[in-house]
């Protein structure tokens, strides 16, 4: 039975019109859910909230899984994004007028957020692991404080009143694009770049890898989209402020990255998910929900004790949680392994196939 | 006769030591040329820095007539020179398929903007790599352990795919540092018969570090002693094995493991 069901599987997983038609499914249930009102508007904003954080953690992985670097600063290119999608969108776009403008301002703040991640690969080049690490750190506080100085954009209260422009559809959008670009950069030289970057970086140069390079197309696609996150969440959440891009989020992003598993596209889509899942049901009104059954005696007391602490508690335990992982699960959920249907078939059958064109035999 | 490879009063300091001095070569194209010395000699810096893992401190080295000196790893390796480790630095994590693909970074023809997009050259380039990479695997005997991560070959094999990772630059030059470590009597005889085989079959130039004697004078043209980075000798092996100085310094205590 269950060979029958692997058999099933494998079939499955060879037919190429499989994942065009997933897509095409996804589309159709991105349009038809808010139009159907198929789910209540909370689960709707969840499942927004897990694709921005799948687009964060894909292309962070590229970076921090992929090449192995300890990057702090997607916090940072997400601001970036998401400042200048907004501006955009208030003040500079006709949106009112033109709302079809909103994916161009999504696309001006990841093209801003990759022209500064082209930035950030400069010091890379020099350092690594620990020193980089402080760096990226360095950066996402520059450019908060940047932010928190420049009046115009708000400075430190940010910027409310932003337009709910960004819907199921853009979000599964763009979802599909990053996994799809973040994929092909990896299975491509650079991709193969990266990860022999990982591996030993003096070998990979002395193997014909342009690590310069490489690190620069690296550092750029990881923050593009890390800009296009930003843009869409902006428009989501309808107020910005430098208080929510900090540390507290990177941290977030690197949850969801080493939960899912490093240089695994399909390890961060599940960490993406698990985590923004896992992250509802702290909240109070979701933990009061669940609680709901105690009588009030017990129940009134726990709950106001969660109203006012959940928020610290949290703070407390996902950076133990990412201690955690990262001490005890490096590997995480899906680590160095990819589900099948993202690994090109030219690549999968490269690493089976035996008959081969002979030119010459070894003595 | 062309000259291949040239160095010219190349030093190398590390710190206040002289780990390079006064180091001349001029290598022929087509010839197997072996460097020897005792541990220590400066044999494997000068490999760094003909590969520009170290820039040298003075002096030139030119790969058919064009300098060396100042240029990045990858610039020199493009211009087809390859090697091996004298520690063997695999990509231990990787496939044994990527190991020799990702060695044809350079000549992998297409932009990254083809690459984002699998567009354009992407398809015909991968194959094409693809093709090769599984060639140079087959003539290693090695193409059934396509898929098998690097880390898990034993120690010989390990060794076969670093060579072949080497020649999936495509080298006019291929630098070998002491590829019979760790090998067996047996097993020399086979690599003597083998280096003497891929270097007819890809038409390479050979620069070979070893301590192994009888790989050095079975296989080598010419042979150049070195001791605290500088040269003591330089001849064909008959030569060397009579040299007084030669005997003295390094041949005298017995072949250094
Ligand atoms: N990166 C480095 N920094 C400082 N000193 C170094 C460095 N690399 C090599 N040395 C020193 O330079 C000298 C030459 O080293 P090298 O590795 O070239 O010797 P070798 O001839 O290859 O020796 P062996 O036969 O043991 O491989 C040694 O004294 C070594 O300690
Ligand atoms: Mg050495």
């Amino acid at each position: 039975m269950t060979a029958l069901l692997r058999n099933h599987w494998d079939w499955l997983l060879e037919q190429r019109w499989l994942l065009p038609v997933l897509v095409a499914i996804g589309f159709i249930l991105a349009f038809a859910i808010p139009e159907y009102n198929l789910l209540n508007k909370y689960v709707q904003l969840v499942l927004m909230y897990v694709g921005i954080n799948i687009i964060l953690a894909v292309s962070l992985n590229l970076v921090n899984g992929y090449m192995g670097e300890f990057s702090l600063a997607h916090a940072g290119f997400m601001a970036v994004g998401a400042y200048t999608a907004a501006l955009l969108t208030m003040k500079v776009l006709p949106i009112a007028a033109y709302p079809g403008l909103f994916p161009l301002a999504v696309l001006a703040g990841g093209l801003a957020a990759a022209l500064l991640g082209l930035l950030v690969a400069i010091p890379s080049f020099k350092v690594r692991g620990d020193y980089l690490a402080i760096i990226t750190l360095a950066f996402l506080m520059i450019v908060k404080s940047v932010i928190e100085n420049i009046d115009f954009i708000g400075g430190p209260r940010g910027i409310p009143g932003i337009k709910k422009l960004t819907t199921l559809p853009w979000v599964f959008f763009w979802v599909v694009v990053s996994i799809w670009m973040v994929r092909n950069f990896v299975y491509s030289k650079y991709g193969r770049g990266v990860l022999s970057i990982r591996e030993d970086e003096i070998a990979s140069d002395l193997m014909s890898v342009n690590t310069r390079r490489v690190k620069f197309l690296a550092f750029m696609t990881s923050s593009f989209f890390a800009g296009i996150a930003g843009g869409l969440f902006a428009h989501l959440l309808q107020f910005i402020s430098p208080r929510v891009f900090d540390i507290i989020k990177t941290t977030d992003i690197l949850i969801m990255v080493y939960l899912g598993g490093i240089a695994s596209i399909t390890g961060s889509i599940l960490g993406a998910t698990l985590y923004t899942v896992m992250l509802e049901v702290l909240r109070p009104s979701t933990v009061a929900g669940l609680l709901s059954w105690l009588p009030d005696m017990v129940f009134n007391p726990l709950n106001e004790y969660f109203i006012r602490h959940l928020g610290v508690w949290r703070m407390v335990i996902m950076p133990l949680l990412l201690v955690l992982v990262m001490l005890y699960w490096p590997r995480g959920i899906m680590g160095l392994r990819e589900f099948r249907g993202f690994i090109p078939r030219r690549d999968r059958e490269a690493h089976h196939v035996l008959k081969i064109p002979k030119s010459g035999e070894m003595p | 006769m062309t000259t291949l490879l040239e160095a010219a009063k190349v030093r190398h300091f590390f710190g206040g030591l002289c780990a390079v001095g006064d180091f001349n070569l001029d290598l022929q194209a087509g010839q197997l040329m072996g460097i020897i010395g005792p541990n220590g000699a400066g044999k494997t810096t000068i490999f760094n820095l003909i590969t520009g893992v170290y820039r040298a401190s003075e002096g030139n080295i030119r790969f058919n007539g064009t300098e060396l000196v100042g240029k990045t790893p990858h610039q020199i390796t493009a211009l087809r020179i390859g090697r091996t480790f004298q520690n063997i630095r695999l990509f231990r994590d990787l496939s044994v398929l990527d190991n020799v693909r990702i060695a044809h970074y350079a000549q992998a023809n297409y932009s990254p903007l083809e690459a984002l997009f699998h567009i354009g050259r992407y398809r015909r380039e991968e194959e094409r790599i693809i093709e090769n990479s599984q060639r140079l695997l087959s003539i290693f005997k090695l193409e059934a352990l396509a898929g098998e991560t690097a880390r898990n070959l034993p120690y010989g094999m390990q060794r076969r795919l670093e060579i072949a990772r080497a020649l999936a630059i495509g080298p006019e030059l291929l630098l070998l540092d002491e590829p019979a470590a760790g090998m067996n009597p047996n097993e020399i005889d086979q690599l003597m018969e083998f280096i003497l085989w891929i270097r007819q079959e890809f038409k390479l130039t050979i620069l070979l570090i070893e301590h192994q004697m009888k790989l050095v004078m079975g296989i080598c043209e010419r042979i150049k002693v070195l001791d605290f980075g500088e040269t003591l000798a330089e001849g064909p092996p008959e030569a060397i094995q009579n040299d007084p100085k030669v005997l003295e310094a390094y041949l005298g205590e017995g072949p250094v493991g």
